[in-house]
């Protein structure tokens, strides 16, 4: 994820001139209108894709294939030939505007915000802009840095490093695209919850102790923010690189996820898995909480699979454990955190956060 | 000019790093040009997320922006130097 602001606490006043005078001019103007209409006229041209995809695929799987209507083999096809292409569109579409709305939030003004706040109040904050401030893993060193080094609380500030992975725009558009959308809905809430949970059991422990010496020491500058000169047309064209980049990323595991999800759905027994994977067997959300660690990132092509497993009789809050395991419990963000962190405290985080996603499992298969 | 990409080496880092020294040798601008991955280094100029492009030793730039963008910000300050 990138952030789009210019610092100005440096720039000289001329270069700032220079610079943030560009685009407020009228060709900028013009460059706006152009771009609003090519987005709307790709909205209008998603919407009727997504509207030929199912006569399309039922006529690739029965009409030109030529498979009996009802036959395992046709069913799986006409199930690929519509997820597919629908989960691509989806995920192209709602990752627009999650970038497009992520856009306009930086981790510098997220760190403002977070000033001051007190534990609790900061925790939630933090975990809601956990959600929508451009993250990428690989700055999580400098990002910790920077938000304790401003006085930010140690569980605020992981209250947001919780929330930022665990709420994975892609697995929620994937849960909203396979699923009804309420289990996107629970998703999304039981991650904030548990981000907001495991910030505020980590600021309990006092462990500021646990973090590296050195980061107490780094000096960090003082960059004012500018006035976001951005532009629409700008802002879009943000967007639609990083749709480009995350929707070419995943489609691969998409349609593998899909495929043998396809395969599940056409030719694994009704409830053959309620066995192991159904609410009754209980050791089945730890066991997928520890599945979904080295399956890190994968989360596009875990949920296809997932949902022919509950199809067949898999739990929702075994499932929902395993999906947040998937992406929040990730081995590469704990190795980088490493530079900062003690490992006593990289263990407790794992074990806080392990801990709050079992207990959400069993809620969910609990209460639905 | 003096410029500094400062990255952790994700892939937009690296982006804008091959970005910077592309349009230096296009368009023959007098530069030197620098790639900076030291956390310590990176949190002097005020910053949290990366890339940033820094000239001179001031922030112009954070996040990628694209290859235009980076073109047209070092324009206007190789424009300003002649």
């Amino acid at each position: 994820m990138t952030s789009v602001h210019i610092f100005m606490g440096k720039v000289s006043e001329s270069m700032a001139h220079a610079i943030s005078s560009q685009p407020a001019t009228s060709p900028a103007r013009k460059q706006d209108l152009r771009a609003y209409l090519i987005v709307g006229l790709a909205g209008i041209l998603w919407l009727a894709a997504y509207n030929v995809i199912q006569p399309t695929a039922i006529w690739l799987a029965y009409g030109l294939l030529g498979l009996a209507q009802g036959s395992h083999l046709g069913e799986s096809l006409a199930f690929f030939f519509y997820d597919v292409p629908k989960i691509i569109l989806l995920l192209g579409g709602m990752i627009f505007l999650i970038t497009l709305l992520r856009s306009f939030f930086t981790a510098e003004q997220t760190r403002a915000w977070l000033g001051g706040k007190r534990q609790g109040v900061g925790n939630v904050l933090a975990a809601a802009l956990g959600i929508i401030t451009p993250f990428c893993s690989c700055s999580a060193v400098p990002l910790f840095i920077g938000f304790v080094e401003s006085g930010i609380p140690l569980g605020i500030t992981f209250s947001f490093l919780v929330s930022a992975p665990v709420v994975n725009e892609v697995a929620l558009v994937m849960l909203f695209g396979m699923f009804v959308w309420k289990v996107a809905g629970l998703y999304l809430l039981s991650g904030l919850t548990i981000a907001i949970i495991a910030g505020m059991v980590i600021g309990r422990l006092k462990l500021e102790r646990y973090v590296e010496d050195f980061v107490w020491q780094i000096k960090v500058g003082k960059g004012g923010i500018l006035r976001d000169r951005t532009t629409s047309a700008e802002r879009f064209q943000i967007a639609w690189g990083s749709t480009k980049e995350i929707v070419g990323k995943v489609s691969l595991y998409v349609a593998v996820g899909i495929a043998i999800g396809a395969g599940i759905h056409g030719y694994v027994p009704e409830s053959a898995l309620a066995g192991i994977l159904g609410k009754g067997a209980w050791w089945s959300v730890p066991a997928a909480v520890i599945l979904g660690v080295p399956l890190y990132s994968n989360a596009a092509g875990v949920i296809p699979i997932v949902h022919a497993l509950m199809e067949k009789g898999a739990a929702l809050g075994t499932v929902l454990a395993f999906m947040m395991s998937v992406v929040g419990l990730s081995l590469p963000e704990m190795v980088i955190l490493r530079r900062v962190l003690k490992p006593q405290l990289i263990a407790i985080f794992i074990g806080v956060v392990a801990i709050a996603i079992i207990l959400t499992g069993y809620l969910f298969n609990l209460v639905l | 000019m003096n410029i500094r990409v400062l990255g952790m080496n994700c892939p937009s880092c690296m982006r804008m790093k091959a970005d910077v020294e592309s349009i230096l040798a296009h368009r023959g601008w007098e530069a030197h040009m620098e790639y900076v991955s030291d956390t310590a280094e990176i949190l002097r100029y005020g910053v949290m997320s990366t890339p940033v492009l820094v000239v001179d030793d001031q922030v112009v730039m954070v996040g990628y922006r694209g290859a235009a963008w980076i073109e047209a910000v070092l324009g206007i300050i190789a424009g300003k130097a002649d």
